[in-house]
């Protein structure tokens, strides 16, 4: 048996926290878009496709997708340097490939669609709420796309499998302690984009826990579709 | 068409089943079905299903009318700047007039607008040309920027919905494609007002009925100005 059957903050276990979105909030960007995970609050806006700068950095086959990740001084409870480091350059990486392949920039060569995200709250599974927020601002740019994508995060505490780890339940080190992993889904095709893990887990494991967060983005779908939907409506 | 056929259509969405209809601009076919490539409005009209963009920036097609800025000066022309993702060039034998060409700056300098054509949008680059009538660098007056997907509602169908704020404000307004909105008018009252009413047709881009609300908007203003003019030519009498 598990060690872990309760969750610290009542939740079921594929349950994930209460889900917000909204489009258009910043007023000034191309597209915009914010999303939050309870706590976990992020904001993205998404500029162009604009002439990309330096000249050398252009690709004459296709656009460039370029995304930015930061997180808020005042995000964390400790208070976070401000400018790039490792985690941040590393995550916009991976935000970037995670979106990459949904969307159609082959119209727009020598051009680069910027994507900044940053982390207004931060209570884990801040790239998750980070993509998912690119993805609502990217469509609200415009920007040609395939599909949507909606990512969560699915940890493995002791043996238990659960949706949308906070930050406790990320460092949880009873039984075989807590695996984080973060994954992305197309919404309609459901093709994982991006997946990480951080722990230990068997392949049988991973594949629960894949399954479980692609039900889960099903969800995080819904509420990303109905955002967009109502733009407008007032 | 009715306004309640449309319905705002997000990127991966199937937005026709079967294969009777033409996939146009925003969307592909995906099989059987044609699905929504962007976000948007869905269009059907003559068989033909298209999403018409509600945000993004200004993509320049040819004939298109814009207001550019130049951004700097070549030896056989300008770049401009007309907030579209490639780079604009106006070339000096695009020039109606004979211009000398030792010092274009004698012409338009860095920072003017100048209300230009698309002549040709190429791989690298736009092209611009100010050969036919009414083009040119825009002196006085004042310039506005709306955001550019807004810009059919301002101009209305076949121009009704400017012609009607041109004729009640008493301005000459030109619109860009790209967003950017000239206005001259006697007297900087009447440019204020000018922008007051685009503003007003943009805020309500989605409104059905759009052009009766506008007439309404302008009427009722009018009546409020015309009080506060009588007013102010009586003091000065006095």
């Amino acid at each position: 048996m598990s060690k872990y059957t309760k969750r610290f903050d009542g939740r079921k276990l594929d349950e994930a926290r209460k889900i917000k979105a909204a489009v258009g909030i910043i007023p000034n960007a191309d597209g915009s878009a914010m999303f939050s995970f309870g706590d976990t609050i992020a904001i993205a806006a998404v500029y162009g496709p604009k002439v990309m700068h330096p000249q050398h950095a252009q690709n004459p086959e296709k656009g460039t997708l370029r995304v930015n990740y930061d997180m808020l001084t005042f995000s964390v409870t400790e208070r976070k340097r401000p400018g790039p480091n490792r985690r941040s350059q590393e995550i916009s990486k991976v935000t970037g490939w995670a979106l990459e392949p949904v969307v159609m920039l082959e119209d727009f060569p020598n051009t680069v669609v910027d994507v900044h995200i940053t982390i207004i709250q931060a209570n884990a599974s801040t790239r998750c709420a980070g993509i998912n927020a690119a993805a609502l601002a990217l469509a609200h740019a415009g920007i040609p796309m395939r599909e949507l994508v909606s990512s969560v995060s699915v940890g493995k505490l002791d043996k238990t499998i659960v949706v949308d780890v906070i930050k406790e339940e990320e460092d949880y080190e009873e039984g075989e302690g807590a695996t984080d992993i973060a994954m992305s889904f197309t919404s309609n095709s459901g093709k994982l984009t991006h997946l990480q893990i951080d722990g230990k887990i068997s392949a049988k494991e991973l594949k629960e826990a894949v399954e479980t967060g692609k039900n889960a983005c099903r969800e995080i779908y819904e509420l990303q579709k109905k955002t967009l939907k109502g733009v407008g409506e007032k | 068409m009715s306004e309640k056929d449309r319905e705002i259509v997000i990127p991966g969405e199937i937005i026709k089943e079967g294969d009777d209809y033409l996939p146009g601009e925003g969307t592909r076919r995906e099989g059987k079905n044609i699905v929504a490539s962007r976000f948007g409005l869905r269009d059907e009209q003559n068989k033909l299903v298209k999403v018409i963009p509600l945000s993004g920036v200004y993509i320049p097609r040819r004939g298109n009318l814009v207001i550019g800025t130049v951004a700097d000066i070549a030896f056989n022309g300008w770049m401009m700047d007309i907030n579209a993702p490639y780079s604009s060039f106006l070339p000096v034998a695009e020039c109606p007039r004979f211009f000398k060409k030792d010092d274009l700056s004698e012409y338009f300098g860095i920072g003017d607008l100048i209300a230009c054509k698309v002549d040709s949008v190429k791989r690298k680059g736009v092209d611009l040309t100010i050969m036919p009538r009414g083009l040119g660098k825009l002196e006085d007056g004042m310039i506005i920027q709306i955001n550019s997907n807004k810009v059919p509602r301002v101009i209305g169908k076949e121009g009704s919905m400017i012609s009607m704020i041109k004729e009640a404000t008493d301005c000459d307004i030109t619109v860009g494609q790209n967003g950017l909105i000239w206005i001259k008018g006697n007297k900087v009252d009447d440019e204020l007002f000018a922008k007051e009413a685009i503003l007003f047709v943009t805020e309500r881009s989605f409104v059905e009925g759009l052009t009766e609300k506008t007439e309404k908007f302008l009427e009722e203003e009018i009546k409020k100005r015309g009080k506060t003019k009588k007013a102010e030519v009586e003091g000065d009498v006095e």
